[in-house]
């Protein structure tokens, strides 16, 4: 277990090193995900030792949300002026993705 | 008596200690009220969570600030959990392998699609600036969106906010929605679902089949680099940032 939160911060460090550096518009943690995904990619084998903890992490993501959901309370101002466009905007936009995605893969798949 | 329970309020309500704790209680509620209504997206846990904190939070008059002094503990786990998105994404790979142009063509579509939908109605209904900015990386999963939003110079905690909103309104509309396209392969709801809902929409496909919330967590994390990677390069090239 303290092994793969090891190899999980290491990794966002890296991350995070090479956004900084490279100055890249990228959150430093996606590119930790890309490295860490080359490098199991490159080490069969590494993944099955990650698995157990990281699945973990994973199967609670949503709890991780709640801290930055209670932020709406900073929020509710703007949410209070605005809630016309936004709610359009997110049904809109839910139903058009859906919609998009679902016709594109079924034209494209074998 | 009094007295005496008001300085100890103030002394726990002043430590870490006290929001991380009632982060977990809260979530904990959530998860066992979510459980009892048979997973019914509606019963949506983070949406309960956050209403039952914003609730105690006015009720006691805590600022966020002192509450998020606790809670970033849990928040912070956000950046090694995009991380370890890396393993069930190597998990997929053999299955993204055979249909790659297929899945990519329609996560591309697929979430600009969203984008330019969100940004462009927004726009028209008279939105802020930042609320344009917040509201583009909605459809990517929260510890991404939030990255993304930082970058572009939105409100990462509205950004969130209208993620979890998202995946809530996904993960209730895609069934009927694919059902009345006549889509019935699970591997396609799954992808559309994953595209659309992110995490939400993954916990939802994984309660159909396998196979189903596995390609929404293939298209979880597809969107999530995709997106990461080209929306604040197309954002800048089209000068909106």
């Amino acid at each position: 277990m303290i092994g793969t939160l090891a190899t999980l911060l290491v990794f966002q460090l890296l991350g995070e090193g090479v956004a900084h550096a490279l100055m890249l518009p990228i959150p430093g943690p996606v590119i930790g995900m890309l490295l860490l995904l080359a490098t199991l990619i490159v080490r069969r084998g590494a993944a099955a030792q990650l698995a157990p903890t990281s699945m973990a992490l994973l199967r609670h993501l949503s709890l991780l949300f709640v801290p930055a959901g209670v932020g709406i309370m900073v929020h509710a101002k703007l949410l209070a002026a605005e809630w016309w466009p936004i709610a359009v905007a997110l049904v809109a936009s839910t139903v058009v993705s859906i919609v998009v995605t679902a016709s594109v893969v079924r034209w494209l798949q074998k | 008596m009094t007295p005496h329970l008001n300085e100890i309020w103030v002394y726990l309500a002043a430590s870490p200690l006290l929001g991380l704790t009632v982060t977990l209680l809260a979530y904990q509620f959530a998860y066992a009220i979510y459980q009892r209504a048979g997973f019914n997206p509606l019963a949506n846990p983070v949406a309960l969570a956050v209403l039952l904190l914003v609730a105690l939070l006015r009720w006691t008059d805590t600022p966020y600030q002192s509450y998020f002094g606790g809670a970033q503990f849990v928040h912070f786990l956000l950046g090694p959990a995009t991380v370890a998105l890396a393993i069930p994404l190597y998990q997929q790979l053999p299955k993204l392998r055979r249909n790659w142009i297929a899945l990519l063509a329609g996560v591309l579509a697929g979430s600009s699609a969203a984008i330019v939908t969100a940004m462009v109605v927004a726009r028209l209904l008279g939105a802020s600036a930042t609320t344009i900015l917040s509201i583009a990386p909605k459809s990517v999963t929260t510890p991404i969106a939030m990255g993304i939003s930082e970058k572009i110079g939105g409100l990462p905690s509205l950004t969130a906010v209208l993620v979890i909103a998202t995946g809530i309104l996904g993960a209730t509309l895609a069934p009927g929605i694919l059902r009345w396209m006549r889509v019935t392969d699970d591997s396609v709801v799954g992808f559309a679902l994953g595209v659309t809902a992110h995490g939400i929409g993954t916990a939802r496909g994984f309660q159909v089949s396998e196979e189903m919330g596995a390609f929404a967590g293939l298209a979880m994390g597809l969107s999530g680099i995709l997106m990461a990677l080209l929306l604040p390069l197309v954002l800048r090239l089209i000068g909106i940032i």
